[in-house]
């Protein structure tokens, strides 16, 4: 990025109307890829300048349990659903997860999800860190999944969505083949990096279950219904060009018993559909490399 | 610009957890508890008596707390019409269903208002104790001896008020500090309700078990702060049921738990009883449902505990 600029210059003005045509796999329209963020939250994790991690003091108790749920009961009901209706996962690792639960880790890897980082913890930021200090993230990160599953993370969602300026051009440059930090788009797009190339997948705050549940306060059935608006919009434009649409879960939310029965109706919906191309990730920014040649779709 | 190095050390870097209050363990792969007479979902009926000083004052304010410069008459009558009024209300849709619940009292409710306490008791519901009021907040500002003293005196004065000695504990907002755990199974508590990390009771390193009380599925989480109506409510409690009788039956009759947190100042009023009490009458209908208090939940669970819990 332009350090400094009012424009960070993370990518060029591409506009909507009259984009090349992009055509995913079997003839698809929509490429549909679900985002689990697999994380461990510290209970007592160190303080940083910019950040406070919890909002009570260390313990804090229902914020740090509710995420445990994940570990302990919803990952699995999540994954069953996802596995019943052909999803498979494209998972934003908190990647010390590797040690703490590699249990967790283990049966998404199972499932032939795909990982990609999402930090050591969710708890531990990377604004003001040395380009040193992110390299090594970055390094430990690699490390750490290649050594728990056999993958070589391609991807890239920063930890708590903390960055630093330099944060994308050292990802082309690690080899990492998509971000999913930018929400500029409903297509894959070109970023602009120092050396190399980098990919731009959309991934989703809007229909993130998070803001779903804790922004727009939506029930689970409400949350089921915006994803079928969101993937039918989606599904009717990318005939023109293939669009992508993403959903990102967290399962000690998705997995709640409350919420739970009404997505999986969201993801039958989509998989019954007949337009949709449900992939991972790096597949897809693969697929839409071929498509446009390596330069802008 | 650089952060301080012990920033990226890891020292809790490890196998399980960071800490040392529980093992991890995972639900689908316990050996299974099975609730009585064949009934897979425990249905846990919770709700908080809960006294507001119009003073608040402790080591954080509780949700719900006065809000307006002093006097804040609003607030402080508001919640008191849940004592006044709601709680009845919920007493007598419980006595209409046939169900028995627990209450989670502050020992200021069983001082203050001992006619509710009594009909609690006299309902066969059961009392667990919340501490003193709800400026009874406990985080970890408190030293180890006032959050001692502050559980002495809660017991002491529930005991005193209501003769009843509590099995369990609910913290004001759930919040604990690091010596909570081992402060309550000190003072010869069974159980506490405030993790919410998984949805059947389990037992921490220091013998106490912890019974999960959902936030999420409480009408303070839906309709006070998400503001959805009763029915939205009760549509989610009902997609809840449905999914964990559902779960239980693909796990061979597995029992699993539905925690209600109720709030008499919340549910309590008169446009929201309706939904709440239609509810239970769906839910008590259902053959899959047991309709117990959390001790009874706690004892059945204890009875059948694997030797690693």
């Amino acid at each position: 990025m332009q350090e400094g600029a009012p424009d960070p210059g993370l990518y060029d003005y591409h506009p909507y109307r009259g984009r090349p045509k992009i055509t995913w796999p079997g003839g698809k329209s929509v490429a549909v890829w679900v985002a689990p963020n697999l994380e461990y939250y510290e209970i007592d994790p160190p303080a940083h300048p910019a950040r406070k991690a919890w909002p009570t003091r260390h313990p804090s108790v229902v914020g740090y349990a509710h995420r445990d749920h994940s570990n302990r009961v919803s990952h699995w009901r999540m994954a069953e659903v996802m596995s019943k209706h052909g999803f498979p996962g494209s998972v934003s690792l908190s990647v010390a997860l590797c040690q703490h639960h590699p249990e967790v880790v283990a049966d998404a890897n199972a499932r032939g999800w795909e990982f990609f980082s999402h930090g050591i913890y969710n708890t531990r930021y990377a604004y003001d860190m040395s380009e040193e200090q992110e390299r090594a993230i970055i390094a430990d990160s690699i490390h750490t999944v290649r050594e728990a599953t056999g993958q070589r993370i391609r991807g890239w969602l920063a930890p708590a969505l903390t960055h630093t300026p330099r944060t994308l051009d050292l990802l082309s440059e690690y080899d990492f083949t998509y971000t999913c930090d930018l929400y500029h788009d409903d297509q894959v797009q070109e970023v602009k990096v120092q050396q190399g190339r980098l990919a731009s997948i959309p991934y989703s705050l809007e229909v993130n279950d998070h803001y779903a549940f804790f922004v727009y306060n939506m029930s689970g059935r409400e949350y089921a219904d915006a994803l079928i608006r969101q993937y039918e919009r989606l599904a009717a434009e990318g005939e023109a060009s293939g669009t992508v649409m993403c959903i990102p879960l967290h399962a000690y939310l998705i997995g709640q018993p409350h919420r739970i029965g009404p997505f999986e109706e969201a993801l039958r919906h989509i998989a019954e559909d007949g337009r949709a191309w449900i992939a991972r990730a790096g597949e897809i920014v693969d697929h839409w490399r071929g498509e446009t040649g390596g330069g802008q779709g | 610009m650089a952060l301080d190095p012990a920033y990226l050390a890891y020292p809790q870097r490890r196998h399980g957890y960071d800490h040392e209050f529980y093992d991890w363990s995972c639900l689908q792969t316990r050996p299974p508890v099975r609730w009585p007479a064949g009934r897979s979902v425990a249905v846990w009926l919770c709700v908080s008596l809960e006294w507001f000083p119009i003073i608040p004052a402790g080591p954080f304010t509780a949700p719900g707390h006065m809000q307006t410069a002093y006097p804040d008459y609003r607030h402080y009558t508001a919640r008191d019409y849940g004592s006044r009024v709601g709680a009845w209300r919920l007493l007598e849709a419980f006595e209409r269903a046939g169900v028995r619940a627990s209450f989670a009292t502050n020992a200021a409710i069983a001082e203050r208002y001992p006619e509710l306490v009594a009909a609690v008791i006299a309902g066969g519901h059961e009392i667990i104790a919340h501490s003193t009021d709800m400026n009874g907040t406990i985080d970890s500002s408190l030293t180890r001896e006032a959050e001692r003293a502050l559980i002495a005196e809660a017991m002491a004065r529930i005991a005193a008020a209501s003769g009843v000695k509590p099995a369990g504990w609910l913290s004001i907002a759930r919040q604990q500090s690091w010596h909570t755990a081992d402060l309550l199974a000190e003072h010869g508590l069974t159980y506490t309700c405030d993790w919410v990390n998984d949805e059947l009771p389990y037992r921490f390193k220091n013998g106490l078990i912890n019974l999960p009380l959902n936030h999420e599925l409480s009408d303070r989480q839906i309709i006070a702060t998400q503001q959805k109506s009763a029915e939205s409510w009760a549509e989610s409690l009902t997609d809840a049921f449905d999914w964990l009788a559902g779960e239980a039956a693909a796990h061979g009759g597995a029992g699993r738990m539905l925690p209600v947190h109720l709030t008499p100042y919340i549910m309590g009023l008169p446009y929201r009883i309706d939904a709440l009490e239609g509810w239970l009458k769906a839910i008590t209908a259902r053959p899959e449902s047991w309709f117990a208090t959390g001790a009874e939940i706690v004892a059945e669970w204890q009875a059948q505990e694997a030797p690693h819990g």
